[in-house]
């Protein structure tokens, strides 16, 4: 089984993050790293391959030169190889943009499944996965906390709006799972020093037949017109419990006319 | 006035809040049109138009509740060719976002989710979101085709503006992507008799500091006191003493009431982008440097088990 499974370079959440003047994400202001929700993406893919020894898994991201440090930290939890579409036409894309790109190399390199987080945790949209199913013409069984494939039958539970749901679709598929689908490995050290020997293949758009006009800033369906940090809240008042705390938190939820 | 689609979101016609604030959102960008799927539309009708739907566009087709989001993607991708809408807006969530995702690819639209905020501009909707765990607030609008926008819950309070909608049966192709996921089951979750979180205008949620599953029900006695959903950090969740449905973060639920009571809670930043757009916020806390008093519009630095039962008693009191 062919396993591509995309993860994203993305600015620490527990930074302090901003937006560039053009709108975009800041990526020079804080570090970057791995996408948390991509872990557990990379997670299901390794889990997979252990009980299917013809599994072969390719780690996939678009981005800058320093987004081969996802690829890299992927490595060395596990996998076999990856790809970094690479090119400086694709700077600002949208999800539309994100998705061509992704969806052309993920064509081009062939699969049985693609494995995706739920969202990033920097544009937080969490279509991606759905976008690359429309693309690629092929089921998306996504937002899921528990999968299993049997008989190139993908089944698993989807936590959904009010209702637990159980999907099922045919390989080939795009997969997207959620932080609820089983906690990341850490890489090893062993995993670490065998990830440098991984091969990491580099590609541009001119590689996967994608013009500049559909993808990056040009390609965008939609723009950013302000981005603005969102004044402190005001300093409230803090009081230790000397013995009537609940008493005065009642006072104060009085005042705000929520009693 | 063009058209605004709205996407119904409903159990069995029993319409959920957040409809009736798309509804309300679209009367500020054109006339709306609900898009009803599935049985139900009957006892759906009324209140749809109690909020201003002109029209009800009503399929009522198996492949609705047979497979995921996809056959909602062929109804709203054939209505909008059948109608020319100036918008489709439909609820932020995991359903919501993919059927928009893929209603705006196939027909080449532009796409802005989980708007907190949607209103009329000179070249279209303008959207607000809120970005990077809602430190940021973010005006957007779309620059191609059909602006297909996901709104969050509460993002409007919903008005009443009554009309006397057309309902329309409409016949869908239903297309091989219509057939690729199958619903094996749909367990609807307990609902019990408090709000939805998402809804809910009072939000309590408890955290580490709850120490235990058990002592949940300090954090439930409180909630019924205020009349409010009960909400739970990561660390809660993690630790088995209350159920996912429940958590309020980044990768939960992400909510905006008007109160929110944070117990036990530290604050980390996944905590944090779940609700820090509340209106007003309180906490108790016995550590006096959690991050959560950041944002507290009141706190109580002490033990959560004297304060909390000590508020319950004098919100009793103050009501009798």
């Amino acid at each position: 089984m062919k396993i591509v499974v995309c993860v994203k370079h993305v600015p620490d959440a527990t930074a302090d993050r901003t937006f560039s003047e053009d709108g975009t994400t800041d990526r020079e202001a804080v570090d970057s790293l791995l996408s948390e929700l991509d872990e557990y993406a990379v997670e299901q893919a390794l889990r997979l391959s252990e009980s299917d020894a013809d599994a072969e898994i390719s780690f996939l991201t678009v981005g800058p030169d320093d987004a081969r440090d996802a690829l890299r930290k992927a490595l060395a939890m596990g996998g076999d190889a990856a790809i970094h579409v690479s090119d400086e036409d694709i700077e600002g894309s949208d999800a539309f943009g994100t998705s061509l790109v992704l969806a052309k190399a993920i064509e081009r390199h062939g699969f049985d499944l693609v494995l995706c987080g739920m969202a990033s945790t920097d544009g937080s949209m969490g279509v991606l996965p759905a976008l690359l199913a429309e693309r690629l013409g092929v089921p998306a069984v996504t937002h899921l906390e528990e999968l299993a494939i049997e008989d190139r039958t993908v089944t698993g539970r989807r936590e959904g709006e009010g209702a637990t749901v159980r999907i099922q679709g045919a390989l080939p598929a795009v997969v997207s799972v959620t932080d609820r689908s089983g906690d990341a490995r850490y890489p090893s050290f062993k995993g670490i020093m065998a990830a440098k020997k991984k091969p990491v293949e580099t590609l541009g758009l001119s590689d996967l037949g994608i013009e500049a006009a559909q993808v990056g800033r040009a390609g965008a369906r939609s723009a950013v017109d302000t981005a603005t940090r969102r004044p402190p809240r005001a300093k409230g008042e803090i009081v230790a419990d000397e013995g009537t705390g609940g008493i005065g938190l009642a006072a104060f939820l009085t005042t705000k006319k929520f009693i | 006035m063009a058209e605004i689609l709205v996407l119904v979101d409903h159990v069995d016609g029993a319409v959920r809040k957040p409809t009736l604030e798309l509804l309300t959102l679209a009367r500020r960008l054109g006339e709306p049109s609900a898009v009803f799927l599935g049985p139900g539309a009957d006892s759906a009708t009324e209140v749809l138009g109690r909020y201003g739907a002109r029209k009800v566009y009503v399929v009522d087709a198996p492949e609705v509740d047979e497979y995921l989001v996809t056959p909602a993607v062929d109804t709203l991708t054939q209505l909008a060719e059948r109608t020319g809408p100036a918008a489709i807006l439909l609820p932020s969530g995991p359903d919501g976002k993919e059927i928009a995702a893929r209603v705006a690819l196939r027909l080449g639209s532009g796409l802005i989710t989980d708007a907190v905020d949607v209103t009329a501009g000179p070249e279209g909707p303008v959207t607000e979101q809120s970005a990077f765990a809602a430190t940021y607030q973010v005006t957007a609008h779309v620059t191609q085709g059909v602006p297909v926008i996901t709104v969050k819950p509460n993002a409007a309070a919903p008005e009443a503006a009554p009309a006397d909608p057309v309902v329309e049966k409409q016949d869908v192709t239903f297309g091989p992507a219509s057939h690729a996921v199958r619903v094996l089951s749909r367990t609807p979750r307990e609902r019990g008799d408090r709000p939805e979180l998402t809804e809910a205008d009072v939000v309590v949620s408890g955290g580490r500091g709850v120490n235990g599953a058990e002592n949940f029900a300090l954090i439930e006695r409180v909630a019924d006191a205020l009349g409010a959903a009960v909400g739970a950090s990561r660390a809660a969740v993690d630790a088995g003493w209350y159920p996912h449905s429940h958590q309020v973060g980044q990768t939960g639920t992400q909510v905006s009431p008007q109160l929110y009571l944070a117990a036990g809670i530290s604050g980390a930043i996944q905590h944090r982008a779940g609700m820090q757009t509340s209106k007003t916020i309180v906490a108790v806390n016995k550590d006096a440097d959690a991050p959560i008093f950041e944002l507290a519009d009141h706190g109580v630095v002490g033990d959560l088990f004297a304060v909390l039962p000590q508020l319950v008693d004098e919100i009793e009191r103050r009501r009798s």
